[in-house]
């Protein structure tokens, strides 16, 4: 029936509806994209690998926590289904290596007291005043949801087919390019004092310092190749994917159910849309029309 | 179809006491399973009935949230969160109901392109089409209110420019925007009363939506051919089966769609800048409304004055609703309009680049010769403003005088007729 004359309607207007998504314009002048990175928990079966959670985790305790909280989560949610697989006993002595502030007990004082799994991740700072302080005026953003929060222009047709690749991995991509995009500024660039060049930063002039200077002397070589405990090499490049990977995880703590539960839902809506679309064909067949 | 009779016949005894006191079952009946519609309707027609499903998963998705969200500047962003975390399928309902809105404009805009291919506003069904356009502008006013909520950086941002616009007003503009804000900033009162407006404006969305189906149920369905019902045996079918089932194939196919964002792709019609909490000291690059306000956002900033292009952004919505007087065609169907088909196509794609305009810095080159540029950003949406405003008031007026239609079918039965023979 009306389905040939309406063909161009149909693509004028999926165009139309889905034509304009909001792209931030992170890109600026110089900044180059990060470049894409391959993910255990790309795509629509995509899980996260425990063991890279694992140790994306200790890379953030040991590096980030300092002055990144992760204020959102609690411990617990380390032995949830769904994240880096550790066990309640480990979270358990985990939490216990934390002083978190409690109270008012009986007496009406407050008291520190070793972190429980329900506890939430401790603040890095007492608060922003004392964050700026210590950082250049500055306050470190909070790590929780940093990898939905973080981005890159994607341009045009790209997102565009970012719709059926499920491409969605800005986030942490762009995390590995700052986190591996650290060197010296390129000729004729002039550096401020309290600034950093990065070929991934937006406008490339980053305030933080290589966070990494930690684990990696000047020539790129591990400090302590034995950092990870599971074999893994300890290379810049492993050490900020796993990184990304974590605070994927921990943006994202539903993710896994939420694909699982997603093909079975379309699944039973494919199977259901086919049956609809016999009964109709059976039911219109009445009319003896050309529908 | 005001000629149509009930055909209710109750059965039992309990349904004949309960239809001379209240005709519930008649009237549901009458208007679900009887109500005749045009036999040659396409799928563009399903998509009312999946508005109506998109309407009530916002409702219900967006009650549950509001169980679980704090509307306090200090706790909404992590409330979120905790919804995202800690609530039983909370991340399933947040991720619906934001891109439920989207999905429902899709269907809005679908349906209202619908409308204007099919001459869906033209008499008897003004009252109905300006309905229509109310709803819209409650859709725009929620989804706006809606957006805010979260309270990350487009939000207070967002919020912080559209309620600015009003400041634009001679006089009493500033003293307009205090108003709306509560305060002398975007701050915890203006997010109070967005919170309850935007629980109220749905269920408003709802009454007109009601008003909507009433007139659509008087006058009757418009249909492809765009002629009128003659004769009811032969133009029409019952609304239950036929329209029902293929309502509801058309629906579950949008529901995939629906589910392949929600599972696969949650954050793709959202903004980034949107998870990080807002700061009033820190101005976000770009600030960007969500893509369905994109082509008015467009032509808010073709227009260099603030003043014109507040106007300008109303008027292209406003005037939606003189459509059916500005169309002098007496053919309601573009397939009989070969000239009108043409201008139809240009207008969506004009509509379809306003987006993009609003979506682009202003000052991005779209053109540039030899170096030199030759057309800017705002350039490009205010020729783009031009056409659309065109449209309304150059094109349709003057083509209804001077375009030279094909051939209309007799009746509908005649049109299904003809088509099977091709």
């Amino acid at each position: 029936m009306m389905i040939k004359s309406s063909r161009p309607l149909m693509a004028a207007l999926a165009v139309a509806s889905l034509a304009f998504i909001g792209t931030p314009a992170l890109a600026s002048g110089g900044t180059e994209h990060p470049p894409a990175q391959k993910w255990s928990f790309s795509g629509p079966f995509g899980t996260f690998d425990r063991a890279q959670l694992q140790r994306g985790f200790k890379v953030y305790k040991e590096v980030c926590a300092a002055c990144h909280g992760l204020e959102k989560l609690s411990f617990r949610n380390l032995y949830q289904p769904g994240g880096p697989g550790f066990t309640e006993g480990q979270v358990k002595t985990l939490a216990k290596e934390y002083k978190v502030k409690d109270g008012p007990n009986e007496s009406g004082e407050m008291f520190e007291r070793p972190g429980r799994p329900a506890d939430r991740f401790p603040k890095p700072f007492a608060n922003d005043e004392a964050a700026k302080a210590a950082n250049n005026g500055a306050v470190p953003p909070d790590f929780s949801v940093i990898a939905k929060a973080r981005t890159y222009e994607r341009g045009f047709p790209m997102w565009l087919i970012d719709i059926v690749t499920q491409y969605q991995e800005q986030g942490v991509d762009y995390i590995t390019g700052i986190l591996t995009g650290y060197g010296a500024p390129p000729h004729g660039e002039k550096i401020e004092d309290g600034l950093h060049w990065n070929r991934y930063f937006p406008g490339n002039k980053i305030a933080m310092a290589n966070p990494l200077v930690a684990l990696f002397d000047d020539a790129g070589k591990a400090q302590d190749a034995n950092f990870y405990t599971d074999g893994t090499p300890v290379t810049r490049e492993q050490v900020a994917k796993d990184v990304a990977a974590f605070l994927m995880w921990a943006a994202e703590p539903k993710m896994e159910e939420r694909k699982q539960t997603g093909a079975k839902v379309i699944l039973w809506l494919i199977v259901l849309a086919g049956l609809l679309y016999f009964t109709k064909k059976r039911i219109w067949a009445r009319l003896g029309d050309a529908h | 179809m005001s000629e149509h009779h009930s055909t209710y016949v109750p059965k039992t005894g309990i349904e004949r006491w309960l239809d001379a006191r209240l005709p519930i079952i008649r009237l549901t009946h009458d208007s679900a399973v009887s109500y005749p519609v045009p036999r040659n309707l396409n799928y563009w027609w399903t998509f009312g009935g999946i508005l109506m499903f998109m309407l009530v998963a916002q409702i219900v998705t967006g009650v549950v949230l509001v169980m679980h969200y704090t509307p306090h500047v200090d706790f909404a962003f992590s409330s979120v969160e905790h919804i995202m975390r800690d609530v039983n399928y909370g991340w399933l309902m947040r991720y619906a109901h934001a891109n439920g809105a989207s999905m429902f404009f899709i269907a809005v805009y679908i349906h209202i392109f619908r409308g204007m291919y099919y001459g869906s506003y033209k008499a008897p069904r003004e009252v109905l089409w300006i309905l229509g356009v109310v709803i819209f502008l409650l859709m725009m006013a929620t989804a706006f209110m809606g957006y805010v909520l979260p309270w990350g950086q487009m939000s207070f941002w967002g919020a912080t420019v559209i309620t600015n616009l009003f400041s634009a007003i001679p006089v009493i503009g500033d003293p307009i925007v205090t108003w709306l804000w509560g305060g002398y900033s975007v701050d915890n009162p203006t997010l109070n009363r967005f919170f309850s407006l935007h629980y109220l404006l749905p269920f408003m969305i709802f009454g007109v939506v009601i008003l909507h189906v009433w007139a659509l149920h008087h006058v009757g369905q418009n249909n492809p051919a765009g002629v009128e019902v003659k004769n009811y045996a032969k133009d029409t079918i019952p609304f239950t089966p036929f329209a029902t089932v293929k309502d509801l194939f058309a629906m579950v196919c949008f529901m995939i769609l629906f589910a392949w964002f929600v599972f696969y792709h949650p954050n793709f019609l959202g903004h980034a800048d949107n998870y990080i909490h807002a700061d009033p000291l820190k101005t976000p690059a770009h600030i960007v409304p969500e893509w369905y306000f994109l082509p008015f956002y467009g032509i808010l900033r073709a227009i260099p004055d603030k003043l014109g292009g507040v106007v300008a952004m109303f008027a292209s919505i406003a005037v939606l609703a003189f459509l059916p007087w500005l169309d002098t065609s007496k053919i309601k169907s573009g397939r009989y309009r070969p000239t009108f088909k043409i201008f139809f196509w240009i207008f969506v794609v004009v509509s379809v680049l306003l987006g993009y305009t609003g979506s682009q810095p202003t000052d991005k080159v779209v053109l540039s010769l030899g170096g030199r540029t030759v057309l800017d950003m705002v350039g490009f949406a205010q020729i783009l403003t031009a056409m659309y405003f065109a449209y309304f008031f150059v094109v349709l007026p003057l083509l209804g005088l001077f375009e030279k239609p094909k051939a209309v079918p007799a009746s509908i039965a005649d049109a299904v007729l003809g088509e099977s023979k091709k």
